[in-house]
């Protein structure tokens, strides 16, 4: 089985298994270009191991995940980042020690080799796309503050900036608005919103007010399986999907 | 873009400051014995700066920087040895032109390994390199295999354990448990004398203060900031595109050149090399020094390494079996207490006292914290 080359992303036969259980079970998804696809099922069900699988920080046990035709899951990570994919953490990952300019500045993708760091200038061209993206995520008054002194929400918005700066063609977002108050929720929609054109994104979220105001399609996960895949009405009226999730 | 940003004012006077105290402060005030002390203490100076990147920066805990101070060391005692054991000089050897300790293991050849360190060139050469090769290559098993923390410092003092034992059982290529001694002159030039002590002292101040000033820069690009995230969030900066184990080798690499450089510098002041700077006790003591003056400041490990290494010399001639007691209660205390070392004492107590007993002159000069201005400008 081959993957179609017009897909971004095809994802196929993915399985892994922690000690005996299978956390990811023969796994079949595709994502098109320019696609905002959720992925949705309960606690446990796999979804930030499927992001796991993709970005290279598990290793999958069969299958493949094809990305612009190449195949990822022999790729260390870091290539698979340069490769066009984000990924953003389920927990805040920022840097605590180092300023929100800073912070923002690592991901910027250029002197990524030892030496090239070493060589980095911080000229305009850096300035100016961290000033752009830190305007994007709420944060043009603070970039000289330290990034442990955020609250929750921005620490969020930090590491989704951190993304944006990188620029990635596959953007994944696990439970991007958990954890924020109501006018942070609100904040981080309108942010995704913008931030989502012109690149495919893939979103795990439970909030279902904020799955049908961004998913294009949405794929629902079960003990590591598809049990449903289409549009939000779609899986929403389908009785596998309503036993197992929405039921509760 | 200002050099500002690479070396801000403050730090880069305060480098100075450390300067002018070594340079000019401490050879006028000291007798030529204590500056030869002094500079003694200093070779491991170098080894505190490399810490501060490996250890401080990186978050890697390197148990095993004797390993690099010793084979350092070694490459410069190899090159004087063998200046010093011309075929003149060992004519009532059975086999002369070898240094004496081979004679006496009935050694009859130059081994291999020796022979190009006829050569100066070689030998300043392979002061930095060797030890950074090795950790190249325990940086390449290791961090690739993304062995870290406990483990890896476990491994690094099996390492000395492994190199003070082979130094110590291979009597006949490596001078054993003795070391490397005799020491005369480095192409005609006598070390011995009191005269080429100080220049030497001199030599010494001026390689650690451009090695603070290269760590400086170091710290200060984006390299440095991608060390200190990778300490603190190793994930993601791997997810922001960085090979995070090239990085570590790297500050790995670097910390090892550093500690060969102060290797080098001390088997020419002292005149001798021997196992016992280079393995477990030498290499937990280079930490406790690094912790001691603070590990995430580069003048404070400095001043580190030669208050504790003063301290040693002072106690542990009276009671050199408390002296050990004396180092770990130190360390316990420096660790609990104040964990940024005397850096961090002086960051927190002395240096806002300080600058607002200075603030009405500073105020006409542009005070420039460079990570600021860069990032709002
Ligand atoms: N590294 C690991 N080792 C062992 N088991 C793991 C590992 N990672 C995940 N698991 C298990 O795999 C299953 C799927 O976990 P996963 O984190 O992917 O779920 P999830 O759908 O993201 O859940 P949640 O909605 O709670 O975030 C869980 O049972 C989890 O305990
Ligand atoms: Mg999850």
């Amino acid at each position: 089985m081959t993957a179609e080359t017009n897909f971004l992303l095809a994802v196929e036969g993915l399985s892994v298994s922690f000690d005996g259980f299978k956390a990811v079970d023969d796994l079949s998804f595709y994502v098109d270009q320019n696609e905002i696809r959720v992925i949705i099922g309960p606690n446990g069900a796999g979804k930030t191991t499927v992001l796991d699988l993709i970005c290279g920080r598990t290793r999958a046990s069969a299958g493949s995940v094809t990305f612009r035709g190449h195949e990822l899951t022999r790729l260390p990570e870091h290539e698979i980042v340069r490769a066009g994919v984000g990924r953003k953490f389920q927990t805040p990952s920022i840097y605590e020690d180092l300023s929100v300019f800073e912070n923002l500045e690592i991901s910027f993708p250029r002197g990524r080799s030892v030496f090239g760091a070493l060589a980095f200038r911080r000229d305009y061209l850096v300035r100016e796309r961290v000033q752009d993206v830190a305007g994007m995520v709420f944060l043009d008054g603070m970039l000289g503050e330290r990034a442990e002194n955020l609250s929750h929400g921005q620490k969020q918005w930090l590491e989704i900036g951190m993304l944006l700066v990188q620029n990635p063609l596959l953007l994944m977002l696990d439970e991007p608005v958990a954890g924020m108050s109501v006018s942070e929720r609100k904040k981080t929609a309108e942010l995704l919103h913008r931030i989502i054109r012109d690149r495919a994104v893939l979103v795990i979220e439970h909030d279902m007010g904020f799955v049908a105001d961004i998913a294009h399609r949405v794929t629902v996960l079960h003990q590591g399986k598809v049990i449903s895949e289409g549009s939000l009405a779609h899986v929403k009226a389908d009785p596998k999907v309503v036993e197992v999730y929405l039921g509760h | 873009m200002t050099t500002s940003t690479y070396l801000a004012r403050k730090d880069v006077l305060l480098i100075l400051l450390f300067a002018a105290l070594i340079m000019a402060l401490l050879p006028l005030a000291l007798d030529p014995f204590r500056l030869n002390l002094v500079g003694k203490y200093l070779t491991y100076g170098f080894v505190a700066i490399g810490l501060v990147i490996c250890w401080g920066d990186a978050g890697i805990l390197s148990l095993g920087q004797g390993i690099f101070f010793g084979l350092g060391g070694y490459c410069m005692a190899m090159f004087l040895k063998l200046e010093a054991s011309s075929v003149g000089a060992t004519k009532i050897q059975s086999t002369p032109g070898i240094p004496d300790f081979m004679d006496w293991n009935q050694i009859t050849a130059l081994p291999w390994f020796w022979r190009p360190f006829h050569s100066l060139t070689f030998a300043l050469v392979a002061v930095p390199m060797v030890p950074a090769l090795l950790a190249f290559v325990i940086g390449v098993a290791m961090f690739k295999r993304r062995v870290g923390g406990t483990y890896f410092a476990i491994i690094t003092q099996a390492i000395a354990a492994i190199l003070t034992i082979l130094i110590i059982g291979q009597q006949g290529y490596t001078g054993g448990v003795n070391g490397i001694t005799d020491l005369r002159t480095m192409k005609g030039w006598d070390i011995r004398s009191d005269h080429a002590k100080l220049v030497l002292y001199f030599a010494n101040a001026i390689l650690l203060v451009a090695s603070l000033l290269i760590a400086q820069f170091v710290r200060r690009s984006k390299l440095g900031r991608i060390l200190v995230a990778m300490r603190e969030r190793e994930d993601r900066v791997r997810f922001s595109g960085y090979d995070v184990a090239a990085f570590k080798i790297f500050a790995f690499c670097f910390a090892a050149a550093l500690a060969g450089i102060g290797g080098a510098m001390f088997t020419l002041q002292v005149g001798f090399m021997s196992p016992s700077f280079v393995g477990i006790v030498p290499s937990i003591e280079m930490v406790i020094f690094c912790a001691v003056g603070g590990r995430t400041s580069l003048l404070g490990a400095v001043y580190g390494a030669l208050a504790v290494n003063w301290a040693k010399t002072t106690f542990s001639e009276d009671l050199p079996q408390l002296w050990l007691f004396a180092m770990g209660t130190l360390f316990i205390a420096v660790v609990v207490v104040f964990p940024n070392g005397l850096a961090g004492l002086y960051r927190d107590h002395i240096a806002p006292r300080l600058g607002r007993f200075l603030r009405p002159q500073l105020r006409l000069a542009p005070t420039g914290d460079g990570r600021k201005q860069g990032a709002t400008r």
